[in-house]
């Protein structure tokens, strides 16, 4: 799960994690007074979920309130197009304003799983405002690393050895290796999946923060955090996504018009595929999982077809724990109940598998039946063209 | 021969009183898998169709002998159940559980490394993952029992349906299993690849193996450089996620492009380049299978 910079900041700073002086508003108004509170000069920044603000224009210093005002006005409700947006853009509702600080240096700071030693690693490079992927293509030697064991926390070793790698010095040394330990007790805490500060800041004064945070969560562990959970912005991800999401489905939309209904990640990825070495592109991916009731099924069939762009469903179970007769019933069911003006391709294979093709059989539905992968994927691609 | 589990290995359910742990455990037994016990903490003492249940893995061990374990507790407890399983000494671990906490992972695996520099080690195989099956001697896990036939095709794969898809195949075509080990979806998981193709390389009873791996992560990289330089038998290779967007969650935990890393272009390209067979369709594993054989 993602959240909004003013989130991650506010969590940072409940961990001790130093962040700049600063408040979330949807009102011009308050911007303002905001900018007031923080010192008269200020920064305004749009909250979405895309990264490369700066870029669309999302980023603005103001010289006083009253320019604070008017560029959250302008900001407010409009759509922002930045690199990692795609060209839809996101509309902006809120907008944090902060102080705006006298910048010495522009360091990176991140948190994230190394799967390889299956522990949290800390990354350290001096190319603050960079994208560390970047960093890494062109000089992977200039990124400092230490995996870290969340058991034991970060030792003050390991935060000073990256310290010394920021070339950090004196009193910001010190304030460095605080921000490193209580970064990491935050991301262990929150169960965090990535807690990146880029740039991390070091002022003139000497003070290191964090000038822009990301964080993202282990959706496996929201369980044990309804405060992040409760962070989840609806606005920011798709609709088709969201309703999915409330049945218990994984559903992720895509571009193409071959809608996808699958039993298992693997298997649902690999539907995909095949769409597209037929020479069709796939509309999403849906994995109805191992365990899924009839109702699910209904309900998945529904949002696959709430898809404008689908021309076309593809149907694809390898049923090993689910049974092949309880597809055929929730397709059958929610055929029935929506109609159906497109073609709909099914291929099943496994448990209960003569049970389930009698029943698509017996509906009377127009379903066209497909033997193995690969015909499956043709028969789908040809009824689209 | 096989590897890791067969006729000898004597199983003890996890979680075997819940409904998934119930059903599978029967479909287990069913198979021909010695089931010997049961563990759910406050019905030690009790009987649960017909196979005792125990308080603690310590006590099952201790009275049935059991040398592996299926895990079907639920996704907070999970991570316990493991460490609990392998501070009980019990050789082979495969915990089904989907969802368990990354951290929670993270902790167990810590504790799994400490044992083993210690010289304890136990073999974790997941979670998330559907178990592991020799087939016509032991299945461990949620696969279906009926596709899979004895042989010498040792298959080793990150998803669960797609090795279904997979075995089905060189079923059809003739070609048995020797083992079949699904690793799991998982960032942290137990047993990787490498491990699987080291095992299958001592295997005299493999003569080829099948990698079905997915985007995210370096693990498909990795087993390719250790195919290299290490593995004589033939592999063929199927990467899923050739037309998965960058930087969305495909289901399983693992399989997520971050930061262009972990696409299926690259670990396509390793795995080739380490002259393992590579096909971009999911219906042609058995085909090439059978191919490098030259069966």
């Amino acid at each position: 799960m993602k959240v909004h910079e003013y989130q991650a900041k506010a969590l940072l700073a409940h961990f001790g994690v130093a962040v700049p002086r600063g408040e979330v508003t949807d009102s011009p108004a308050e911007a303002r007074e905001i900018a007031k509170r923080v010192g008269g000069r200020a920064v305004v920044k749009a909250q979405i979920h895309a990264g490369g603000r700066g870029k669309g224009g999302g980023v603005k210093l103001a010289k006083d309130p009253e320019e604070a005002h008017d560029l959250a006005r302008k900001m407010l409700g409009m759509t922002l197009v930045t690199p990692q947006t795609g060209p839809a853009g996101r509309v902006v509702h809120k907008v944090l304003v902060e102080e705006a600080l006298d910048i010495a240096r522009e360091l990176y700071l991140g948190i994230t799983l190394d799967r390889s030693k299956g522990l949290p690693v800390m990354m350290a490079s001096l190319s603050g405002g960079m994208e560390i992927e970047e960093v890494a293509a062109k000089d992977p030697n200039a990124i400092v690393r230490e995996a870290l064991d969340p058991s034991a926390g970060m030792f003050p070793f390991q935060a000073r050895k990256l310290a010394f790698a920021l070339e950090l010095s004196g009193d910001s040394f010190k304030k460095g290796v605080a921000f490193m330990q209580a970064l990491f007790r935050c991301y262990v805490e929150t169960d965090s999946s990535l807690a990146e500060i880029n740039p991390l800041l070091v002022t003139k004064q000497g003070d290191v923060l964090a000038l822009d945070a990301k964080m993202n969560f282990d959706d496996n562990a929201l369980f044990r955090h309804p405060d992040i959970k409760e962070m989840r912005d609806l606005a920011e991800e798709d609709p088709l996504e969201v309703e999915a999401s409330r049945f218990g489905l994984n559903y992720i939309k895509l571009d193409g018009n071959v809608g996808c209904m699958v039993n298992g990640a693997g298997l649902a990825m690999g539907t995909m595929d095949l769409v597209k070495l037929a020479g069709g592109e796939p509309a999403n991916f849906l994995d109805v999982g191992g365990g899924a009731n009839e109702e699910q099924v209904k309900n998945a069939f529904r949002i696959i077809l709430s898809d404008k762009n689908v021309k076309a469903v593809l149907i694809n179970i390898f049923g090993g724990i689910m049974r092949c007769d309880i597809i055929a019933k929730g397709v059958v069911a929610a055929v029935r109940e929506m109609g159906l003006s497109i073609p709909v391709v099914v291929r099943l294979e496994g448990t209960n598998v003569d049970e389930g093709k009698a029943i698509l059989r017996d509906s009377n539905l127009k379903i066209t039946p497909a033997d193995g992968l690969a015909d499956a994927a043709q028969k789908a691609v040809q009824a689209v063209r | 021969m096989s590897v890791w589990v067969g006729k000898e290995t004597r199983l003890l359910v996890q979680g075997l009183t819940g409904r998934e742990g119930t059903f599978h455990a029967l479909a287990c037994r069913d198979y021909g898998t010695q089931v010997v016990a049961g563990v759910t903490p406050g019905k030690g003492g009790t009987t649960h169709e017909g196979i005792p249940v125990f308080d603690t893995v310590a006590g099952a061990v201790k009275a049935t002998g059991a040398n592996a374990s299926m895990i079907f507790v639920p996704p907070p407890f999970a991570a316990d159940a493991i460490v609990e399983a392998a501070d009980a000494a019990v050789a082979v671990i495969a915990c089904i559980t989907e969802g368990i906490p990354t951290n929670d992972m993270v902790r167990a695996k810590a504790f799994l490394d400490r044992q083993a520099a210690a010289g304890r080690a136990v073999r974790l195989i997941g979670p998330n993952c559907p178990g592991i099956i020799t087939p016509g001697e032991c299945k461990i896990g949620i696969m279906p029992g009926r596709i899979h036939r004895p042989g010498t095709v040792g298959v080793v794969s990150r998803s669960g349906t797609l090795t279904y898809e997979a075995v089905d195949q060189l079923t059809r075509l003739g070609l048995g299993q020797s083992t079949v080990v699904g690793i799991g979806g998982d960032p942290v998981n137990g047993t990787n690849f490498i491990d699987c193709l080291k095992a299958f390389k001592d295997d005299p009873g493999t003569e080829a193996v099948v990698l079905i791996g997915e985007i995210g992560g370096m693990a498909e990289e990795e087993a390719a450089c250790w195919v290299a330089g290490n593995l004589k038998k033939p592999v063929v290779s199927f990467i899923a996620g050739q037309t998965a967007p960058p930087g969305r969650r495909m289901g399983h935990a693992g399989a997520i492009i971050s930061g262009g890393m972990g696409t299926a272009a690259d670990k396509m390209k390793a795995l080739a380049a380490a002259g393992i067979g590579v096909v971009k369709s999911p219906a042609d594993i058995g085909k090439k299978v059978r191919e490098m054989l030259g069966a």
